[in-house]
């Protein structure tokens, strides 16, 4: 009764059709009969029930693991339409983890002996669906025997099967791998071929070693097959082969140059192209008509072919960079491709070209490029020029003043967000590159007086990084005044809190500079030459000083009440100064007599700081941590739980000991700060030496840098990058870029040098992370131990299969012939390998001998390997397996 | 190899869904609704490949309807895009001259045909007429097993049981 008013799919389907806007509610209504419908007792009402499920699960994703048990029921019915819903049901919502899935185990083994060729098809689709590691077991057998089938359809869906089956269940390689192989030589019957390479070239792709000896069939196929999908699959196989047997590449090189200019088909000829360009770099003359191919692919109108071909220059690049420049013009042209996918593939081979004598040039045509881009485009490419630049420390930079500069200009192109990696990259080059903080300071003035700049999100980590290079770096700034104003200027409340702390930061560093520099003059020590220059420069006077003091009780003085502590503390530390500084300044603001007392206690306290502050810093190795010395007495993985409630009573007593920036009373404090900032200089001096101990130690000192004093004329050599003309078209662009094409990807380096490159700092060992080794798959591992079993015929672990096998009842008496038909074999497995290697051998002897007697000896014994005792030559059995023997075709 | 076939109308509706990876449901209908936001939004005179995650996406338009495979990055996006074209001639000579409505209604024989065409993630059959011949072969079995159903002697033993 039920069937008669079930809804059919076709209602279902029309239904959701006609569904505008609550197309849920009709979902969920339909769950509902289904839920209803499913549990009948009637096979038909049921397998519809599933199949509307069914539809349902792959179009909206409805959860259907509920009716995994009513679908093993499905395809149990005898009536094929209920069976190959269920079939369907199954293969398209299984996981291995659904709980009944052991549950189908003997109804798969009962359509896998089903005399009807669909019935089989279907349950062996399912099981390359669904397998799992018990599953793949339990049915073994069975699909071993349809791998023998007279069925055409049904011996290639076994085989296309077996994947799945060594894939969970790696000891299935000691059943179906020999059975495999033979069907390799099915010549009469394309489809088994075509399947059978595919799983070489699947299996091959993990573990390419232990196929090798399997290189003379697949050989055979690549000379005789005329099947372009069989091919492109054994060139794949021999992709990987290759690199590992360079006798094997020198077999092969020729006759995939031949298919490479006779075929017609774009699939097979760019897999000859790659195949070439991977594994067959050495010969050059491969390489060349390769590359004849590929200008081919580039200079087509469909766009799948223009990439592909950029791809290929993409593989060839590393080894012949020639094959790129040859069709740089090409290359940077794609640059601007309405195709994003072609823009990144060319951005790539751009980057490839680079080197030290042309990346002033492409990254100013980058650069410029990058301004008109769309923002994610944009990003894409600085985030290149960023990573190319800094490779290995700074390997291709000569002039650091340009690259420096560059990053100023990338910074302000609208739509940057490479803000953290410019940040970085300030930072790092002004710790390790002495003779560039001149120009440093410089960009990094020019960032922070611009307003405009602090109103930008992603420039606040770039703007980070110039405030502490200019506070750092002071003393190169020509006015500090300025830079002072620029720091503390109202629009900095745009700042995060973080970034606002380092502007504080920089603007004490400032304006203790700023009171150095006046009081040495107004005190008239001429001590040391550069000193008085520097002042003269600054043009601090005392009015200026009375303005900076003004400037900082306005800006900073509403700061000391901030709710972020970092900047709340560092605001009442410049207080606090300016409140010590101020009284005695003061007076000698105004001439009189006894100024001089006061200022000499005055110069005292600012020396103090600016020495502090003058220390320099330097990178520190990644490693540095772990080469201080452990003292004495101490344990380093000591528990330290109970710490803890140790901790909790007595850490805030201690605290207010250690910080002397906590006592917020700045008149009561005084006394306090002078006499703790005395006793700070003093530990300061102490470091100073040890680094300097330590420099002699690791030969870190810089060179004498001559560029300071003429970097003004320096400068006027290489005129910045950020002077481009901003009105330029993409047109003009892409004129300019072939241009530039022609110029500067010469591969001869252009030796002139108007600079010398400046040292750059580097740490020992400890500037890159150590990567972390790649971790061997342990299944993979098992599967190719298994195939060099099989392929070397080692007898004692097949028999030891076959005996397990033997426990599990295998009733099947076919089974137990093939297995025993196996055994017998199993000895002998890699014969018809051998037979017919030893029968080319003969022929290519004439080749051996170009290889020198030494290998071929080595060969011979190869070949004798069972007779290696009797030879006299001791080797532990482990060693016979892990070798791989290589086939005497390739001799 | 191929790790899923994805069959997204132009609407963004999903009309075909062939995993040969493991994907959980919950990342099936994620990897959907990224890839539909990727390949729905490409030109049209823009090359059919798409990197993602690693891996590539293959995709081919025929009219309203967009077939997109994903396979590995060592693989041959052409052979793919051929596989595709396999595919829908196919389903073309099946059908005669299909469009989107007959794999709608026949959504089980649309995935019956696919399981002909691939395998394990793997192609498996290049020739048109050994496919077609075994689709007839498969539906004479679904017609016959229908007319045993519908038999008067079966239905009064179904309702004697």
């Amino acid at each position: 009764m039920d069937s008669l008013f079930q809804r059919s799919l076709d209602d279902i389907i029309k239904g959701l059709r006609h569904q505008q806007a609550g197309e849920s509610a009709f979902v969920s209504k339909v769950l509902e009969e289904v839920r209803r419908e499913i549990k009948s007792t009637d096979s038909h009402t049921k397998s519809t029930a599933l199949q509307k499920l069914t539809y349902l699960h792959s179009i909206c994703f409805v959860d259907m693991s509920w009716a995994a048990f009513h679908a093993i029921e499905c395809i149990s019915y005898p009536n094929f339409t209920h069976k190959k819903v269920g079939y369907l049901a199954i293969s398209q919502s299984f996981q291995e983890s659904t709980p009944v899935i052991l549950l189908i185990s003997n109804q798969l083994r009962k359509d896998l002996k089903s005399n009807v060729e669909v019935e089989v098809s279907l349950a062996l689709e399912c099981l390359s669906r669904i397998g799992n590691l018990d599953l793949c077991r339990d049915l073994t057998p069975e699909v071993f025997t349809l791998m023998a089938s007279s069925r055409i359809p049904v011996r290639k869906k076994a085989i296309g099967v077996v994947l799945r089956l060594f894939g969970k269940y790696p000891d299935a390689v000691r059943v179906c791998f020999k059975r495999l192989v033979e069907s390799l030589e099915s010549s009469d019957s394309p489809p088994i071929v075509s399947a059978v390479i595919g799983v070489f070239c699947e299996l091959a792709s993990k573990d390419p070693k232990a196929y090798l000896p399997l290189a003379p069939e697949f050989y055979k196929i690549l000379v005789d097959s005329r099947n372009n999908w069989v091919l492109i699959k054994v060139l794949k196989i021999f992709t990987k082969l290759a690199p590992l047997e360079p006798r094997l590449a020198k077999k092969i090189v020729e006759p995939i140059c031949e298919l490479m200019s006779k075929t017609g088909a774009k699939s097979l000829m760019f897999e000859c192209i790659r195949t070439i360009l991977t594994s067959l770099a050495e010969h050059e003359s491969a390489v060349k008509l390769a590359a004849g191919r590929i200008n081919e692919l580039l200079i087509d109108e469909d766009p799948n072919l223009r990439y592909l071909g950029l791809h290929a220059l993409a593989i060839v690049a590393p080894k012949h960079i020639w094959a790129v420049l040859e069709n740089k013009e090409f290359v940077i042209k794609s640059l601007s491709d309405p195709d994003p996918n072609i823009k990144l593939e060319s951005l790539r081979l751009v980057m490839e070209m680079v080197s030290e004598s042309n990346v002033v040039e492409i990254c100013r045509v980058l650069v410029n490029y990058a301004t008109k881009s769309e923002p994610e485009f944009c990003n894409v490419i600085l985030g290149s020029i960023l990573s190319t630049c800094s490779n290995n420390v700074y390997e291709i930079i000569v002039d650091f003043d340009w690259y420096v500069s560059l990053l100023g200009e990338m910074s302000r192109i609208q739509h940057c967000q490479k803000g953290e990696e410019i940040e970085n990259q300030l930072i790092d080059i002004g710790m390790r590159v002495q003779d560039v903080r001149p120009e440093l300071v410089r960009v990094g003035r020019d960032l922070l007086m611009d307003p405009a700049l602090l109103g930008n999100p992603f420039l606040h980590r770039i703007l980070s990084a110039a405030a502490w290079l200019c506070g750092e770096y002071v003393e190169f700034i020509r006015n500090p005044v300025e830079l002072m104003e620029s720091l503390l200027q109202p629009r900095t409340s745009l700042l995060p809190p973080s970034v606002r702390a380092v502007y504080l930061e920089s603007a004490f560093k400032a304006l203790v500079f700023c009171l150095h520099s006046y009081l040495k003059s107004a005190h008239g020590e001429n001590g040391e030459a550069s000193g008085t220059t520097l002042i003269q420069e600054n043009h601090i006077t005392p009015d200026s000083v009375l303005h900076l003091l003004n400037l900082i009780d306005m800006a900073v003085g509403p700061l000391s009440g901030s709710y972020d502590v970092e900047i709340q503390e560092r605001a009442r530390n410049i207080l606090g100064f300016t409140e010590l500084i101020k009284p005695v300044l003061s007076d000698s603001l105004h001439p009189q007599d006894e100024r001089h007392k006061q200022q000499v206690e005055a110069s005292k306290m600012v020396r103090l700081l600016h020495d502090t502050f003058s220390d320099e810093l330097g990178p520190v190795s990644m490693s540095a941590q772990g080469r201080v010395p452990v003292p004495d007495g101490l344990v380093l993985h000591e528990n330290l739980a109970d710490l803890e409630a140790v901790c909790g009573s007595s850490l805030p007593a201690s605290s207010a000991t250690i910080s002397f920036e906590g006592s917020h009373n700045v008149e009561g404090a005084t006394s306090i700060f002078i006499s703790d900032q005395k006793e700070e200089s003093e530990p300061s001096s102490e470091s100073t030496s040890l680094l300097a101990e330590h420099r002699k130690r690791h030969g870190l000192y810089y060179l004498p840098s001559e560029k300071n004093t003429e970097h003004h004329e320096a400068n006027n050599d290489y005129p910045p990058a950020n002077e481009l003309k901003s009105g330029v078209t993409v047109s003009n662009d892409a004129q300019d870029l072939a241009k530039l094409a022609e110029q500067s990807f010469l591969p001869k380096r252009k030796s002139k040098q108007v600079k010398a490159r400046p040292v750059v700092v580097k740490l020992d060992e400890g500037d890159v992370l150590p990567i972390s080794s790649k971790i061997p798959q342990a299944k993979d591992d098992s599967l190719s131990e298994a195939v060099r079993d099989v392929l070397l015929g080692n007898k004692a672990a097949a028999d030891s299969v076959i005996r397990k096998k033997g426990k599990e009842k295998l009733n099947a008496k076919e089974q137990e012939d093939d297995l025993d038909h196996m055994d017998s074999q199993s000895g002998t497995v890699q014969n018809p390998v051998k037979e017919r290697s030893k029968r080319s051998s003969r022929k290519q002897n004439a080749d051996e001998g170009d290889h020198g007697g030494d290998k071929g000896k080595q060969k011979r014994r190869h070949r004798h390997g069972k007779h290696r005792t009797r030879e006299g030559v001791q080797n532990p059995p482990a060693n016979v397996i892990s070798q791989t023997p290589v086939p005497d075709l390739l001799l | 190899m191929i790790h899923f076939v994805l069959l997204i109308s132009r609407q963004g509706k999903v009309r075909l869904t062939k995993w040969y990876s493991p994907y959980s449901q919950k990342e099936r209908s994620k990897v959907i609704r990224e890839l539909s936001g990727i390949v729905l939004n490409r030109g049209p005179k823009l090359c059919n490949f798409v990197e993602w995650r690693g891996h590539r996406v293959v995709y081919r338009r025929y009219a309203g309807l967009y077939f997109c495979m994903c396979i590995d990055e060592a693989d041959n996006e052409l052979e793919v895009l051929d596989i595709i074209h396999h595919f829908v001639e196919i389903l073309d000579r099946y059908f005669g001259s299909v469009c989107e409505l007959d794999l709608i209604f026949n959504f089980h024989k649309a995935y019956y045909i696919l399981d002909e065409v691939l395998i394990a993630g793997e192609f498996q059959e290049s020739s048109k007429r050994t496919i077609i011949r075994l689709l007839s072969t498969h539906d004479s079995m679904v017609e016959m097993a229908k007319e045993e159903a519908t038999s008067i002697g079966n239905m009064i033993a179904q309702v004697t049981k």
